[in-house]
């Protein structure tokens, strides 16, 4: 139980600081009119085909002693990145990413450009027109990438155990704490584990659909 | 006065670039901005209100200037206080109407924008819709909150891209009485895009005709339709004959010139134009202002009367549509009522007769 607490609590800090990220980086995909924006577009797809170890390799390296991260955290906080609870938000978020910057992406983008233009000769800045029109807007894109991202994050298991090692109460996730009864034959306990993952995966999924399916609207179509 | 001299070149996809190249003044009232789709009209609007930014040029409105490439200003589309009305309206389909019209008012203290709001909301005659979403509303009613929206800023001019299309002409000149009667006391210019001939009769007081990214013409809506220097803009303003004619000879003295119509026999007089014997020119004619007679019409000033044959009758709301075949195909609008005390029907020998001065030069 203490690796579900653990991974509940990793997957909402990893949520929370995605959908912060990934906004203004999905308006920028979404807006702007830089031509070589197809390179950020790849950048931010990687995750979705490179294989956990090689993302969880590079960051380990990263987040080492002498890492140029590891080398930051020490003279920040007097301790390194890796093995550490810190440092499994950072590879997290980093291996999420897609997750939460493409359906905000795809969302802004959905958004008729008129109402921005009209938000605009309303006398409406970016922020305002940010906050008013298009975040109301794209409310199910904006559950998508949060449940997307918080139900990733929950299922990970290459990453995490590259960056964060296996700790008890520190980086032991319930991914990793069910390979650890398989290992040790305890077919019950990591059965246990499983099904619970397995019923909030589920859930979480049918909340996406729900939602882009239109089961709850807000507000009523054009 | 609203005053804009724009350069704005477009590149699309294709090699070809459309340029506007334009320089107009609109004064307090409502200015028809006509011509074709494609005229550059939109365009022209995104720029005044700061959506799309000019090549070079100038625009003032008042003392303010908005814009102007010689000297470095650029005031964003949200500092330039000019109303747009988009031709999809742009309500926010998840704001109620008394949401969508308070948007604009942000900076001002509450009280003040219920008072803003709900006195727009009772002169365009909303105000019982104020908590029903865009969705919920119909088509006037959705026009009539786009227009509150934009004028309850107290902009200092509007820009109107073709907002009414889609309307019965009641509820249309309903709506343009509750414009009119807002206006009379802000006296803003009003830049009215419409390619509706009925929409300039019922507006018209000024008229700028578009084409093709340049002004051809500017005056009375009257002066501009009748006069129509291009073929495209005559087609638009409901000329629906458009025939290609070769002039045959000059009668100075009388002001006249006869022209031979197409390839046919057919020959009419015309008001004289530019144009040297044997070259070639365009004739518009109003299908409504051609007369139809179904014996020999004597003792008319008209001076050109063609004899033809009746090919097709077709009824089109409170007109009908007849086609008369002089040796190229004439369109000529009848009443129905026409139709019946006449007896008209397809087949039948008929005489058309065309005025000098209703017959048209275009370039």
């Amino acid at each position: 139980m203490q690796a579900l607490w653990l991974s509940m609590k990793l997957a909402s800090c990893v949520t929370a600081i995605l959908l912060a990220v990934g906004m203004p980086v999905a308006y920028w995909l979404a807006y702007s009119t830089w031509r070589g924006k197809f390179l950020l577009e790849s950048v931010v797809a990687l995750p979705l085909v490179l294989p956990p170890t090689v993302l969880g390799f590079y960051a380990l390296i990263a987040m080492g002693p002498r890492g140029p991260l590891g080398k930051l955290w020490i003279a920040l906080f007097g301790h390194g990145l890796a093995f550490t609870f810190g440092g499994l938000i950072l590879a997290s978020v980093l291996y999420s990413f897609p997750f939460s910057v493409q359906p905000l992406t795809a969302s802004f983008e959905g958004i008729d450009r008129r109402l921005l233009d009209a938000s605009a000769v309303l006398g409406a800045g970016g922020v305002r027109t940010f906050l008013r029109v298009i975040l109301p807007l794209s409310l199910p894109g904006v559950v998508t990438a949060a449940v997307l991202s918080f139900a990733h994050t929950l299922g990970e298991f290459g990453v995490v155990l590259m960056v964060g090692g296996n700790l008890a109460g520190v980086t032991r996730t319930v991914s990793i704490d069910i390979y650890d009864h398989v290992q040790s034959l305890e077919y019950g306990e990591a059965n246990r584990m499983a099904l619970v993952l397995l019923a909030i995966s589920f859930a979480v999924l049918s909340v996406v659909y729900a939602v882009n399916r239109r089961v709850w609207t807000p507000w009523a179509a054009k | 006065m609203l005053t804009a001299q724009i350069r704005k070149e477009r590149r699309s996809s294709g090699a070809s670039s459309f340029v506007l190249d334009v320089s107009i003044q609109v004064s307090p009232g409502i200015t028809i901005l006509f011509g074709v789709s494609g005229a550059g009209k939109s365009t022209l609007l995104d720029c005044i209100a700061g959506l799309v930014r000019p090549d070079k040029g100038q625009i003032t409105v008042g003392d303010e200037v908005l814009f102007d490439s010689g000297r470095g200003i650029y005031l964003p589309a949200q500092k330039r206080r000019i109303a747009y009305v988009f031709q999809t309206l742009a309500l926010f389909p998840h704001l109620s109407a008394e949401e969508n019209i308070a948007y604009g008012l942000s900076d001002l203290p509450e009280q003040e924008t219920r008072e803003r709001v709900s006195a727009i909301l009772k002169a365009f005659r909303v105000d019982k819709l104020r908590k029903q979403k865009p969705g919920e509303l119909s088509g006037g009613e959705k026009q009539r909150v786009a227009l509150a929206r934009s004028l309850v800023t107290e902009p200092h001019a509007l820009l109107l891209d073709e907002p009414l299309t889609g309307l019965d002409a009641e509820l249309k000149s309903s709506i343009v009485d509750d414009l009119r009667a807002w206006n009379a006391a802000k006296g803003i210019p009003v830049l009215y895009v419409t390619h509706s001939r009925e929409e300039v009769d019922a507006l018209g007081e000024r008229m700028i005709a578009l084409d093709n990214g340049r002004v051809v013409s500017a005056g009375a809506p009257m002066d501009v339709l009748n006069a129509p220097r291009r073929k495209k803009l005559a087609q638009a303003a409901g000329f629906e004959n458009l025939l290609s004619a070769t002039v045959l000879d000059l009668r100075e003295t009388d002001g006249v010139m006869r022209v031979r119509l197409q390839e046919s026999a057919c020959e009419i007089e015309v008001p004289i134009g530019y144009a040297a014997v044997g070259s070639r020119v365009h004739v518009a004619i109003r299908a409504g202002d051609i007369l139809l007679a179904t014996e020999q019409p004597h003792g008319l000033s008209a001076r050109n009367v063609l004899e033809g044959r009746l090919v097709s009758l077709e009824q089109r709301g409170t007109i009908v549509i007849a086609r008369v075949d002089c040796g190229l195909t004439f369109v000529v609008h009848v009443t129905p009522g026409a139709v019946r005390a006449l007896e008209l029907a397809s087949g039948r020998p008929v005489w058309l007769v065309l005025k000098t001065h209703s017959c048209h030069l275009v370039d």
